[in-house]
C-alpha cells in the first residue's frame, strides 16, 4: 500500500490526512458532545440532531449574508456573532422541542427514537422548502483564508485550525461545566441515580430540558463550524448522524472523555484510511472495526461504573 | 387442528379477520385494479413481510430494529443475482467483451464472475439463500449482542449502523454488486419472462399465498408458549431470566424470524419490481419499515399488512401529486403514531370499531366464544381475539 512513496512522503501524507482527519474529528467531536450529553443524561437518542447542526449552518449562512449587506465593515468578526445566535436558535428550538414532544416519552426511549426521525424529515423538508435543495456556501473572512506552511510538503489550512480551536474550546467549556458547576453539578447526580437526586430536591424536569436545549445548542455551533469547512444542504446532517451515534456509544455513553477519544480515534482512522483505499471502502471498514468493537464490548471505551 | 376446529375458526372473530383480507387481497384487489396498478400493491405487500417480522421482533419481544432493510436486501439481492445470471447468458451478452458475465461487471472491467456469484447459477441454492443468508447474519449479529444483554437504544443504533455499511459497501463494490443502480434488467425466471402482465399477476398471488404462510407462522409463534414468553420478556426481561428461561435464546430466534421474513419479502420484491438496488437498504428505507409496523399497530400481526399498504399507498398518492409535501407527512406520521397512538390503526380498531362490532353481532359472539372455548384446552380459550392481543399487564412505562 506504500509502493510508490518514499519515506518523507508517506510521512507527510500522514500529517496532511491526519489533519484533514482533526478537520473532520472537529465537527464530530461537536455533534457528539451535545448528543452524547443528551444521551447521557436522559437515554434519549435524538436523531434529529443532525438537522440541529444543519440549522446552525443555515442561521450561519444568513448572518454572513446580513454583515454582507449591511455592515460591511464588520465583515471579519462574522463569524463569531453567527457562532452564538446559531447557539441560541437551536437552543431554543431544542428546549421547544423537549417541552412538546420529548418529556412525554422519557419512558420509552425506543419511540423518542421514531419520533425524533419524524422531527428530522419535517425539518429536512422545511430546509429544502425555505433554502432550496441546493448547496449553500458563506464566504470566508479574508482571514481565514490561506494555509500556513510547515514544511514544503505539509501545508495546514487556516480555516481548519480554527474550526479545530472552536472545538477544542467547546469541548473544554463543556468540561468546566459540567465537573466545575453547579448545574453540571445536578446534571451528574441525575445520571448516576435519578430517584434519588429527585428526592434530594433537584428538578430533574428542569435539568433534562436545559440538557437537552444545551446539546441542541452545541449542535448549533457544530453547525456554526461546519460552514467552514463545507457546504450546507438540506440533508448534510443525515450524512453525520449514524456516524456520532457510533461515536457516542463507542465513547461509552456517560464518559464525555470517552466520546471525544472515539471521535478522534474514528476521524483519524477514516482519513488516514481514505489516502490509500478510496472513501467508501474507509469508511466501510472503520465502521465495521467501531461495530465489531461494540459488540465484544457493549459498554463502549470508558463506562461509566454506576450501580442499576 | 382438526377439521371441525378449523371449520370453527373460521366463524371465529379472529377468522373472520384473516377472510376479510384474504377477500380484499386475492378477489377485490384484483378485480378493481389493472396490472399496473395491482403489482405496486404486489410491491407494497413485500414490505407487509417487514412489518410482520416487525410485530413478532418490535412489537412483541421488544427488540427495535432498525436494519431490516439489511435483510429485505439481502434476500432480494440473492434473488436478483439469480436473475441476473440468468439474464446474462453468454448467447445475450456475445457483444461484452467478457461474454457471460452480467454487463456491470463487464462495464468495471471484471473479467470473470466472482466466486461468491457462482452458486447462484442454481435455483434451489438460490431459494435457500433468500431465507439462508438474513437468517445467519441475523444469528451472528443477534449471538453477539443479545448473550452480551445489549438491547434497546444500543441494538437499534448497531443495526442502524450495520444498514449504512451494507449501502456504502454495495454502492462502492460496483464491479461487483452493479453499485448505486443496483441490479437492473432482470427479465426471465427459470425461462419464464417476469415482465408480462400475466408474469406479474401470477407474481402478485404467490406473493399473497406467500404472505398468508408467513402470517400463520407469525400468528402459530404467538399463541403458544412462545409467544407469550416473547412477550414477558419484552414486559419484564428480569423476572423472565430468573424464572429460568434463556432469555438471550429467545430475542435470537425472534430476530432470526423477523430476518426470514424480510428475506422473503425481499426477494419477492425483486420478482415483482424487476431489480433492486441499494436504496431499499439503506437507512432511510429501513427505518421506513419500522412506520409501516407502528402504524398498523405494533403488537397486531394483520396490522402490519394494513400499515405497509397503507403508508406505501399514501406515498405513492402523495408523490405523484404532492413530492414536497410527503416529508412532512411522513414526519407528522411519525410523530403521531408514538405520541397519540401508539397501539397504531389496530388499537384505534379496538377502542372504536370492536364495541360498535359487539353491539350489532352479539347474538353471533355469544354463540362464538363458547365454541372456542369448548373446542381447545383452557389456554387457549384465554387467547379468543388472539390477532389483536390485549395486554392488560403491558405497560411502556417499564424501566
Amino acid at each position: 500500500m506504500f509502493d510508490g512513496y518514499t519515506t518523507s512522503e508517506v510521512m507527510s501524507i500522514f500529517a496532511m490526512q491526519g489533519f484533514a482527519g482533526l478537520s473532520l474529528f472537529s465537527v464530530f467531536v461537536l455533534m457528539a458532545l451535545g448528543l452524547a450529553i443528551i444521551f447521557g443524561q436522559m437515554g434519549v437518542i435524538n436523531m434529529a440532531h443532525g438537522e440541529f447542526m444543519i440549522l446552525g449552518a443555515y442561521t450561519t449562512y444568513l448572518t454572513s449574508g446580513f454583515f454582507q449587506s449591511y455592515l460591511p465593515s464588520l465583515f471579519g468578526g462574522y463569524f463569531f456573532i453567527a457562532m452564538i445566535l446559531a447557539f441560541l436558535v437551536c437552543a431554543a428550538l431544542g428546549a421547544l422541542v423537549e417541552w412538546l414532544m420529548i418529556r412525554r416519552l422519557y419512558h420509552r426511549p425506543l419511540d423518542t427514537l421514531l419520533a425524533t426521525w419524524g422531527l428530522s424529515l419535517i425539518m429536512q423538508q422545511a430546509y429544502r422548502s425555505i433554502f432550496g435543495a441546493r448547496e449553500v456556501g458563506v464566504e470566508l473572512p479574508e482571514w481565514m483564508l490561506g494555509a500556513f506552511n510547515v514544511t514544503d510538503l505539509v501545508q495546514l489550512p487556516i480555516n481548519g485550525l480554527f474550526v479545530m480551536i472552536i472545538a477544542l474550546l467547546i469541548a473544554g467549556g463543556l468540561y468546566l461545566l459540567m465537573y466545575r458547576s453547579g448545574y453540571g453539578t445536578k446534571v451528574r447526580a441525575v445520571v448516576q441515580n435519578r430517584p434519588m437526586a429527585e428526592a434530594v430536591g433537584i428538578n430533574s424536569a428542569g435539568i433534562d430540558r436545559a440538557t437537552f436545549a444545551l446539546g441542541c445548542g452545541i449542535a448549533g455551533v457544530a453547525g456554526a463550524a461546519f460552514t467552514m469547512i463545507g457546504s450546507t444542504g438540506p440533508s448534510s446532517g443525515q450524512a453525520y448522524i449514524v456516524d456520532t451515534f457510533l461515536i457516542v456509544v463507542f465513547g461509552g455513553a456517560q464518559s464525555l472523555i470517552g466520546t471525544i477519544v472515539s471521535a478522534f480515534g474514528i476521524s483519524q482512522a477514516q482519513s488516514t484510511m481514505e489516502f490509500f483505499m478510496g472513501g467508501s471502502m474507509a469508511k466501510v471498514l472503520t465502521l465495521l472495526v467501531v461495530v465489531g468493537i461494540l459488540m465484544l464490548r457493549p459498554e463502549g471505551l470508558m463506562a461509566l461504573k454506576v450501580r442499576r | 387442528m382438526n377439521n371441525s376446529a378449523l371449520s370453527k375458526w373460521f366463524v371465529s372473530r379472529e377468522g373472520v379477520y384473516y377472510l376479510l383480507l384474504a377477500l380484499l387481497l386475492v378477489v377485490i384487489l384484483p378485480l378493481v385494479l389493472d396490472p399496473f396498478r395491482l403489482n405496486m400493491v404486489g410491491k407494497y405487500l413485500t414490505y407487509a413481510f417487514v412489518a410482520l417480522g416487525l410485530v413478532m421482533c418490535w412489537g412483541k419481544a421488544g427488540i427495535l430494529s432498525l436494519g431490516q432493510g439489511v435483510f429485505f436486501g439481502l434476500g432480494g439481492y440473492c434473488m436478483a443475482m439469480f436473475l441476473k445470471l440468468e439474464a446474462s447468458s453468454p448467447e445475450n451478452t456475445a457483444i461484452q467483451s467478457t461474454p457471460g458475465i452480467p454487463d456491470f461487471m463487464d462495464w468495471n472491467q471484471l473479467t470473470e464472475l466472482p466466486w461468491f456469484w457462482e452458486p447462484f447459477h442454481s435455483f434451489s441454492f438460490t431459494l435457500l439463500a433468500v431465507i439462508g443468508v438474513p437468517v445467519l447474519l441475523a444469528f451472528i449479529i443477534g449471538f453477539a449482542m443479545f448473550t452480551r444483554r445489549v438491547g434497546g437504544v444500543y441494538f437499534a443504533i448497531i443495526t442502524q449502523a450495520i444498514a449504512a455499511i451494507l449501502t456504502i459497501l454495495i454502492i462502492g463494490q460496483q464491479g461487483f454488486t452493479g453499485g448505486i443502480n443496483g441490479i437492473t434488467d432482470l427479465q426471465t425466471l427459470n425461462g419464464w419472462d417476469i415482465r408480462t402482465d400475466e408474469a406479474r399477476t401470477t407474481l402478485y398471488f404467490i406473493c399473497v399465498g406467500m404472505l398468508f404462510l408467513c402470517l400463520f407462522v407469525a400468528r402459530l409463534v404467538q399463541n403458544r408458549k412462545l409467544g407469550r414468553i416473547l412477550m414477558a420478556m419484552n414486559a419484564q426481561e428480569n423476572r423472565v431470566r430468573f424464572s429460568g428461561y434463556d432469555v438471550a435464546a429467545f430475542k435470537i430466534f425472534v430476530f432470526c424470524l423477523a430476518a426470514a421474513f424480510a428475506g422473503v419479502g425481499g426477494a419477492m420484491f425483486t420478482l415483482l419490481v424487476g431489480f433492486m438496488s441499494p436504496s431499499f437498504i439503506g437507512i432511510v428505507a429501513s427505518i421506513e419499515m419500522v412506520i409501516f409496523c407502528a402504524l398498523g399497530g405494533r403488537l397486531s400481526i394483520l396490522g402490519a399488512v394494513y400499515g405497509a399498504l397503507i403508508v406505501n399507498a399514501a406515498k405513492s398518492g402523495f408523490s405523484e401529486s404532492f413530492p414536497e409535501l410527503w416529508p412532512f407527512a411522513m414526519g407528522a406520521l411519525f410523530i403521531g403514531v408514538v405520541l397519540a397512538f401508539p397501539d397504531g390503526l389496530a388499537g384505534l380498531y379496538r377502542s372504536y370499531v370492536m364495541p360498535l362490532e359487539d353491539r350489532l353481532f352479539r347474538r353471533d359472539k355469544d354463540k362464538g366464544a363458547p365454541v372456542a372455548g369448548t373446542a381447545a384446552s383452557k389456554p387457549a380459550a384465554a387467547n379468543e381475539n388472539d390477532d389483536e392481543p390485549v395486554i392488560d399487564n403491558y405497560s411502556p412505562e417499564k424501566s
